[in-house]
């Protein structure tokens, strides 16, 4: 039976991709994801873990190298965070083009400038169309989990694709959490050996990244872009097997509460765990409020939030990034066009918070859930407003 | 060498929907470039009057897209599966036998 003991978030990252037998990690170290690979590289080195631990010069070369890792038919992982998942950018999009299995953690981290350290989703939102899937978390056993999983969805021969784990950086990455992390045979049983259908082999060659002219570069994103989607039905499956296997079962957008709420208010990795101890708050005191946890940002999850938000009056929702002169968040965007269509919809009113490390406490939240039905009814000024700026 | 074709094919092996698409549009098959319709960029193509032609070949040696090969009657063409339509053997045919005509469409 698995134990369930204090453990450093990062450390278990790094120890989830060991259980999953992980071949070859590469990465550079940068602030907040450094334990993650720097546990990793001790594992190897003190022969704990049978893989290679490719050390590299920057982020562009470890996606790199993971890129031919992985083409090789080898297990991958890497690990990254803010500036480094943007040096990573362009490689990104050839791992998931040439459909390419990595699993990689990100720990969310603000973008320079100003240099910022701490935690918030400007580095995912500027990596959002890079066709990976993309799963967020909200605690440590979350995301030792959804590691286990992300490998055995993005190797499904059915997906095929790189998958990124957003866990906040230092919320999530540097603190010690009780987590139960699985017993080696049962990760044995619930993840098959990796088995690349077509993998870079002297005996059976084959071109890999080659020339697309304007006579077939449509007829491949468009194959990449439906393999993506697809990917959807896959990811809830494999979540559901990992449920029967391990008894935590993880949803595209999780509830909160919302059994009568009048009002919905959709978040996003760690801060989702404030938000529910705001919304027990609130319960408390007789408001009709529930939370939703948005945990597969790709691909993203239509039918299910169309589902889920049929019944509220006000759709608050938390963007931990902004889009400068776009039109709010990009989650709060994606989610107005997500249900521009349905006939019966809430009002969906965005707020930008959480930048770079700002906290947004219990208070906070109840405060967003206030202006956000106050917006909803008379309206703002403002496509989006910003929560706990000073004037 | 392509082979000789005066009329351009219908639909190449190559030209796959998206559904017959590989896995990362890998190429599994050594050397099928030759299916690429690399022809479908020209604006212009070459045509040769045999009368002025001498058979030197320069035009053969010159053409980047190595289309252009030798027919039954020892004149040489291009294959306008692959040709560009760059003009190149235009500009460098010593008998000035090679016209670019436009492309019909
Ligand atoms: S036009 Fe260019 S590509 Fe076409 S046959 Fe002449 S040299 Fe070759
Ligand atoms: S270069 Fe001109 S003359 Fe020489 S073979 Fe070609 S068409 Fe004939």
């Amino acid at each position: 039976m698995a134990k369930r003991e204090g453990i450093e978030v990062s450390v278990a990252v790094g120890d989830a991709a060991m259980l999953s037998d992980v071949d070859v990690v590469s990465a550079y170290p940068i602030t907040p994801q450094t334990h993650i690979v720097e546990h990793l590289a001790e594992l190897v080195a003190n022969g704990e873990l049978r893989a290679a631990y490719i050390p590299v010069e920057s982020e562009h070369s470890a996606m790199s190298a993971c890129l031919g890792a992985s083409a090789v038919g080898a297990r991958t992982f890497t690990a990254t965070a803010s500036q480094g998942l943007e040096l990573m950018h362009e490689v990104l999009f050839v791992a998931s083009a040439m459909r390419l299995p990595i699993v990689m953690a990100v720990a969310n981290r603000a973008l320079s400038a100003p240099i910022s350290i701490w935690g918030d989703h400007s580095d995912v939102m500027a990596a959002r169309d890079v066709g990976w899937i993309q799963i967020f978390v909200e605690n440590g056993q979350e995301t030792v989990d959804n590691v286990i999983c992300a490998f055995r969805i993005g190797e499904d021969r059915r997906v095929l694709l790189p998958v990124m784990i957003h866990l906040d950086g230092f919320a999530l990455t540097h603190v010690i959490e009780p987590i139960e992390l699985p017993d080696k045979k049962d990760v044995d049983q619930f993840l098959p050996p990796f088995k690349y259908p077509l993998p870079l082999d002297p005996k059976k060659p084959v071109t890999m990244g080659a020339l697309g002219s304007p006579f077939i570069y449509t007829e491949v994103k468009w194959a990449q872009e439906i393999n993506l989607e697809k990917a959807k039905d896959v990811v809830l499956e494999i979540w559901q097997k990992f449920g029967k296997a391990f008894g935590r079962t993880y949803s595209p957008i999780e509830q909160y509460r919302t059994e009568g709420a009048r009002v919905l208010l959709l978040t996003m990795g760690s801060y989702s765990e404030t938000a529910m101890v705001a919304v027990d708050k609130m319960r408390g005191e007789g408001k009709e409020v529930g939370l939703l946890k948005l945990r597969l940002w790709r691909p993203f999850p239509y039918q299910e939030l169309r589902k889920t938000v049929k019944n509220a009056d006000v759709l608050i929702v938390l963007d931990r990034a902004i889009s400068f002169g776009g039109p709010g968040g990009p989650v709060c965007s994606e989610v107005k066009a997500a249900l521009y269509a349905e006939v019966k919809r809430p009002k969906i009113v965005g707020f930008v918070g959480g930048l770079g490390g700002r906290d947004i406490s219990m208070a906070g939240f109840a405060e967003m859930v206030e202006r956000g039905m106050e917006i909803a009814r008379s309206g703002s000024k403002r496509e989006f407003e910003i929560y706990g700026v000073r004037e | 060498m392509a082979k000789t074709k005066a009329k351009e094919k219908p639909r190449a092996k190559g030209e796959l929907g998206w559904k017959e698409i590989e896995i990362g549009f890998f190429i599994t098959e050594p050397g099928n470039s030759v299916e690429v319709r690399t022809g479908d960029w020209k604006s212009r193509r070459p045509v040769v009057d045999f009368k002025k032609c001498n058979k030197c070949t320069l035009c053969y040696f010159f053409c980047p897209e190595g289309c252009i090969a030798k027919n039954k009657d020892g004149f040489f063409e291009a294959d306008l599966f692959y040709c560009k339509g760059c003009g190149i053997c235009a500009a460098e045919c010593p008998k000035e036998a090679i016209a670019m005509a436009e492309e019909a469409k």
